[in-house]
């Protein structure tokens, strides 16, 4: 049992363990960066300058907070269950790490090419909803307790949508192995056929990621922080860690699954060097579009959050899976079934924009409010 | 050894090799845990002062614990979040391989589904799906 790594051939305990390893830099670095660079770019949309003090031009300031982190006091409450509290952050960080494991970055580069890929992704990524859940019962903080049960209820609901716009994706692909899917989009990114999962994949990972405008469980003006309430050091930093390094790696499953990848446009000729940017270039714009979001919407209320998951995403997702099996079943010719799916796929983001639109401008019924101020019935 | 035996054992072996490397990032993780908690605890001041402990809520003292009862609308969206769940899980095998069968398949899923829609109707109308 040997495999090829840098041209070698090795044992596969340590292949895999090299492969880790370099997968765990990695994951550190750019959750580094991305801290800095999500500083700096809502300061630009607000004109400030964010931070500059650390280093040229600010670049050390990761560091600086990393730093500052590991050299606070951690405290525990006397009321908190001790094993809970203290377990929380591993159930937190470790299945977003997981997912790490299956991502493809290159032709051949990636820790392990598992052949049910995707669908391991989705099942390892919705394991840290029990982490959240156990810092919220385990920390005896009625915030915690509250932003907890929150995050759980939006994360399993934005799960199903989520889900559903992956499988619309595996069918047309054919597999379930994320390579494979990546391989197959050379000519024509998944964006094109399928834009309504795209766009219903985006709005359920900002929901997942618990990004403005769903940041409901941990929004600061209602639930002081949520979950992680009473964290604090070094235990709140891998809260912080799994947030952005979710962050980032489903940017990086939406740029394999939707945008292409390595493949589009540059085709598997160009070498790796070319693969790793095209890569980075779009899981790079998928995380600035999430920054540029977070500093443009508000945030929704509880109500619409699930409304718009349960009655608007989760029937479209499903009526996007059955058009798409029809078109497949009856239409094996491959342009003219392209050109059906990405046709009804772009009629569905209409209807979605629709949808968004009307609920957006209607205008709604203010209950009349009397002198004392109740509500006349 | 006959031939089929052998290729599921080779699958089996390509099965370890493969999650071979979730084992690994498993374990991976944990240790970088425990490596920054270890950190941590060599670097960070502690003090064993009492008031310290006490839970935060913006400086009132906690009244009972904070493990009471919660909404029954959390409990009615886990119902239907392990409904459709399960659903999907029924979904992806059928999703990879309804076009080899045929629209027998096809059909069949889409009454799967049509059942299903059926009941979140049945939920909307009742109003499992608003937030009260």
């Amino acid at each position: 049992m040997n495999n090829e790594l840098f041209g070698k051939d090795i044992n596969v305990w340590i292949d895999a363990f090299i492969r880790v390893n370099i997968i765990t830099i990695m994951m550190t670095v750019v959750v580094m960066g991305l801290i800095y660079l999500e500083r700096k770019a809502i300061a630009r949309f607000q004109m400030r300058l964010g931070p500059t003090r650390t280093g040229p031009m600010g670049l050390l300031q990761s560091v600086a907070d990393a730093l500052k982190l590991v050299a606070k006091e951690d405290v525990r409450p006397r009321n908190a269950d001790p094993w809970i509290f203290e377990l929380a952050p591993y159930f937190v960080f470790v299945p977003v790490f997981l997912m790490f494991v299956a991502i493809p970055f290159a032709v051949s580069w990636e820790v392990r090419v598992l052949d049910l890929g995707l669908f391991y992704v989705l099942a390892v990524s919705s394991v840290n909803i029990v982490g959240w859940v156990m810092a919220g019962w385990g920390s005896d903080n009625r915030y915690a307790m509250l932003g907890a049960l929150r995050a759980a209820a939006q994360s399993i609901s934005y799960e199903l949508p989520l889900v559903l716009s992956m499988i619309a994706i595996a069918m047309v692909a054919n597999s379930l192995n994320l390579s494979e899917i990546v391989a197959g989009q050379g000519r024509i990114p998944n964006i094109i056929l399928q834009p309504l999962p795209f766009v219903i994949f985006y709005i359920a990972m900002l929901a997942e990621l618990n990004r403005t405008p769903f940041d409901i469980p941990v929004g600061e003006s209602e639930m002081v922080g949520g979950p992680y309430v009473e964290y604090s050091g070094i235990r709140w930093s891998f809260f912080f860690l799994a947030e952005y390094a979710s962050l980032f790696i489903l940017a990086l499953l939406a740029s394999a699954v939707f945008l292409g990848g390595w493949a589009w446009p540059l085709g598997e000729d160009w070498g790796r060097w070319w693969q790793f940017i095209l890569t980075g270039v779009k899981a790079g714009a998928m995380i600035f579009s999430v920054f540029w979001v977070r500093s443009t919407l508000p945030r929704l209320r509880i109500d619409q959050l699930m409304t718009f998951s349960w009655k608007v995403l989760l029937p479209l997702s499903f009526i996007q899976i059955m058009v798409n099996g029809a078109i497949l079943v009856y239409e094996p010719e491959k342009e003219v079934g392209q050109t059906l799916l990405g046709v009804t796929s772009v009629f569905g983001v209409f209807f979605l924009a629709w949808i968004i639109n009307r609920s957006v401008t209607r205008p709604r019924p203010r209950p009349v409010v009397a002198a004392r101020g109740e509500a006349v019935p | 050894m006959t031939a089929e035996s052998a290729s599921v054992l080779d699958n089996l072996d390509q099965l370890f090799t493969d999650y071979l490397a979730v084992l690994i990032a498993t374990v991976m993780g944990f240790v970088l845990i425990i490596t920054a908690l270890v950190a941590s605890r060599l670097l960070a001041p502690y003090s064993e002062e009492r008031e310290k402990g006490t839970t935060y809520e913006c400086g009132m003292l906690p009244i009972r614990r904070a493990a009471t009862n919660v909404g029954m609308r959390f409990y009615l969206y886990a119902i239907l979040f392990i409904i459709f769940d399960v659903e999907a899980v029924f979904i992806f095998p059928w999703a990879l391989s309804y076009v080899g069968i045929g629209p027998m398949a096809y059909y069949e899923m889409l009454v799967f589904v049509a059942i299903l829609a059926a009941g979140l109707a049945y939920a909307w109308k009742k109003g499992a799906l608003k937030w009260q």
